[in-house]
């Protein structure tokens, strides 16, 4: 392999590979081996799947949104349709696709082998993870069906208890359940790492997708309890009446909004901490090198997931919470800038002087680094108290959290899937459609939503569903965007599902990256390791590998 | 490393190096459940502790509607239901199989004493018109005089927010009782496996972890004893 090459991609010769007689996915036949499996690696599959059918739900519904805005006239559908759209968009993509994507997919594939262990921790309570996942995706899709939801993602109270009559409680009850796959999630995978280490595997030997996903776990688990009784007491407030967060029984709207976001603000780094695990590994990868900064990437996960838990009252500042309180939050919400400032910097020097190469996975890299940039910087604008005030409930929030949560994580997450492809199904994609993606998914993004930074600073407010003829063109041009993502997003269906049967074989190490998950087959054993593996050297050690390729080449020779 | 012949217990998971390792993992996700039920039960502290500081009064009235003797009766059975909990697990540990199965019924029956207790104390709430919503009678506490309660009466806007206080007993009451009946359910699920002498062959993993979760409801309700029914009762 020469360092100056364009591709590292290292296929084996295609004429006599073959893939293994046996993986984990003819290891047993049948559907019902699939439902009642214990294997991590085919509950991450089978959360593929099921995270992938959510996202094309919730990507339909904003696409009807934009449709709607495609002309100033509310004349596709009503204001309460409207209402109902985006708020089914957000309760889909939030709690159904952003906070499992990363760490019950590729997550719950990777942890263990990465940690050199044969499975999580509790193989069945992930199993269960995966059920209540299903029961309550349904119980949404049954608001849905039912006659929807228009409180908006937030279940804003009183709204949501007292005036709206829609069908909050199935929906709520919905997130309840939801709430739960994720805590056992992110407890299985505390435990696994805390318990199932390999030996050698020191703290400071965990690839930095486990240091991500470490504290991704730590905000699921001590969020996630507090939406649910939050939840419990809207539900509860609805049908039989109690008065925590009802005005007219002296109850205060504005404690739901404390407790809410108490979950959902540190629900932003559930959703992309994992994300930036992914960046890291891909990172490091392209550019042949260690992360720079090993150390400081590891802990900023740590930082960003404590921090998290100081920065909600931010969601309020327009809700009357005390001028104090407002600075001492709009301060704390600045810091939490610096973790993930260290990350970008740290990936940043990691491809200085590295030997990069832009494959597909890196594609995605770079445009998740380039756009959660843009999204955590305007995050900072709306930290500072005065600005806040101006943007709040107009598109600039809009675009601010669709840079962070899509073109920050759906990003990662393409990136993530376009890495470990070839280790999850031994195969290879098409590459130059898989760049084509990559790229358009870019354009389509920016496109979409650099226009609504424009509209939110004009003062285009959010969830209305008619608007000013002045702000036209700028939301044609969005919507034009979201054509081109929609694109983006349905190329890789169409090319990964061809690539199962007639993609390239793609050997044990396609990318001669470092991770324990390269050195196993591809796809693995079900067991993932026959022997136990020990870990000898430090993580991204790539002279480690050239001289274990060196030995194999010997040896076999 | 030293090697040993091992035998592996039927309930050794393939997964686990070791029978340790198991137990251990188990155990570390047990506690770590229990923080997420920390972090749920807080939710409803923190709203608890707020409310009191704003609408003290009501609060005080509240509390004075609840009887100390039901509420204190329960809290003698619920540390009880605890120690025979405990007891159950010594028992599996030294693998006395009707021992262990004597303890998990005794913990059960008074698990259940418990939750006749509560339903007791509920039913008296309905019939006196506490409970929160349509039937919440507001005019007891403003004029407390006119139905025999030895209460400071309260203006109607601070009446109202008696409910709120009701609202609280009932969420974190009913959430314990809650805890319970699912507690009950797994006792008996633990009595089943226990009496095929599942636990008294040197696995007590199960037993452990169960009373972990059961000594948890236990500490909630120490704490929802004092704060509902004890502190602050007739300042007058």
């Amino acid at each position: 392999m020469s360092a100056t090459s364009s591709t590292i991609l290292n296929l084996p010769d295609q004429r006599t590979a073959t893939l293994p007689k046996r993986h984990y996915l003819n290891n047993e036949d049948g559907l019902l081996s699939w439902l009642f499996t214990g294997d991590h690696k085919r509950i991450a599959i089978l959360y593929l799947i099921s995270i992938t059918i959510f996202f094309f739900i919730g990507g339909a519904f904003a696409g009807l949104i934009r449709l709607e805005l495609l002309t100033p006239q509310p004349d596709l559908v009503a204001s309460d349709t409207y209402n109902k759209l985006f708020s089914m968009h957000g309760i889909i993509m939030v709690f159904l696709f952003l906070v499992p994507s990363v760490p019950a997919t590729l997550g719950n594939f990777l942890m263990p082998i990465m940690l050199g262990t044969k499975d999580l921790a509790f193989p069945k309570i992930n199993l269960l993870s995966w059920y209540l996942y299903w029961v309550g995706g349904l119980f949404i899709m049954a608001a849905l069906v039912l006659g929807g939801v228009d409180t908006g993602w937030t279940f804003t109270t009183p709204l949501s208890t007292h005036y709206l009559n829609t069908h909050v409680v199935t929906a709520a009850l919905g997130i309840f359940i939801a709430g739960f796959s994720s805590i056992f999630t992110g407890l299985n995978f505390i435990v696994t790492i805390h318990r199932m280490r390999a030996p050698g595997m020191t703290w400071f030997r965990m690839p930095l997708f486990v240091w991500s996903h470490y504290a991704a776990s730590i905000l699921m688990v001590l969020g996630t309890p507090v939406l649910a009784i939050t939840l419990v007491l809207v539900a509860l407030e609805r049908t039989i009446g109690i008065g925590v967060f009802d005005p007219t029984k002296g109850g205060d709207p504005l404690l739901f909004q404390h407790l809410f976001w108490f979950y959902s603000h540190p629900a932003v780094y559930i959703m992309i901490l994992p994300g930036m695990g992914v960046i890291s590994e891909v990172v490091s990868t392209f550019a042949r090198k260690r992360v720079f900064g090993y150390t400081a990437v590891a802990f900023s996960s740590v930082a960003i997931a404590l921090f998290g838990f100081f920065v909600w009252a931010h969601h309020m500042f327009i809700m009357g919470v005390s001028n104090y309180s407002a600075l001492v939050f709009s301060l704390l919400t600045m810091l939490v800038a610096v973790p993930s400032a260290i990350k970008i910097f740290n990936w940043a020097f990691t491809l200085q002087k590295g030997s990069i190469t832009f494959e597909t996975p890196m594609l995605y890299a770079f445009g998740f680094m380039g756009l959660f940039t843009i999204g955590g910087m305007t995050g900072v604008f709306l930290g500072a108290l005065g600005m806040d005030i101006h943007l709040t409930e107009t598109y600039f929030i809009v675009a601010h959290f669709h840079f962070v949560m899509v073109g920050g994580m759906l990003m990662a997450f393409l990136s993530g899937v376009h890495f470990w492809w070839p280790k999850m199904t031994g195969r290879m994609y098409p590459e130059s459609l898989s760049k084509l993606a990559a790229v358009t998914t870019f354009i389509g993004f920016n496109l979409t939503f650099l226009p609504q930074f424009v509209l939110g600073y004009l003062g285009m407010p959010r969830r209305y569903h008619a608007y000013p003829p002045e702000f036209q063109v700028l939301n044609v041009l969005s919507t034009a965007g979201a054509t081109v993502l929609g694109v983006g997003y349905v190329l890789p269906l169409l090319y990964l599902a061809w690539s199962l049967k007639y993609g390239p074989i793609a050997g044990n190490n396609p990318w001669q990256a470092t991770g324990l998950e390269w050195q196993i087959q591809s796809p693995p054993l079900t067991e993932n390791f026959i022997e136990i593996p020990v870990m000898d050297h430090e993580a991204y050690d790539y002279e480690w590998l050239a001289k274990k390729m060196e030995q194999e080449v010997t040896t076999v020779g | 490393m030293e090697e040993h012949v091992h035998e592996y217990l039927p309930q050794h998971r393939h997964h686990f190096e070791t029978e340790e390792q198991q137990r251990e993992a188990g155990t570390f996700g047990m506690w770590l459940f229990l923080l997420t039920e920390i972090m749920f039960f807080g939710g409803m502290f923190f709203a608890y502790l707020l409310y009191r500081n704003w609408y003290y009064d009501a609060f005080v009235v509240g509390s004075n509607q609840l009887s100390i003797p039901l509420g204190g009766t329960n809290t003698a059975i619920l540390i009880t239901s605890g120690f025979f909990m405990a007891l159950a697990v010594w028992a599996a540990e030294v693998r006395k199989k009707g021992l262990l199965l004597l303890f998990l019924v005794l913990t059960t029956v008074f698990g259940f004493v418990f939750l006749g207790i509560k339903y007791d104390e509920y039913h008296e709430k309905w019939e006196l018109h506490h409970i929160p919503g349509a039937h919440f009678d507001v005019s007891q506490f403003v004029n407390p005089e006119a139905y025999g309660l030895k209460e400071k009466p309260l203006a109607p806007d601070m009446a109202q927010k008696v409910q709120i206080y009701f609202s609280l007993y009932f969420a974190m009451t009913g959430m314990h009782a809650l805890h319970m009946i699912i507690g009950v359910g797994i006792l008996f699920w633990l009595m089943w496996r226990a009496q095929r002498g599942d636990f008294t062959s040197g696995y007590v993993a199960p037993i452990e972890n169960f009373a972990l979760y059961w000594h948890f409801v236990d500490i909630v309700w120490l704490f929802l004893y004092p704060l509902l029914y004890l502190i602050d009762r007739h300042p007058l």
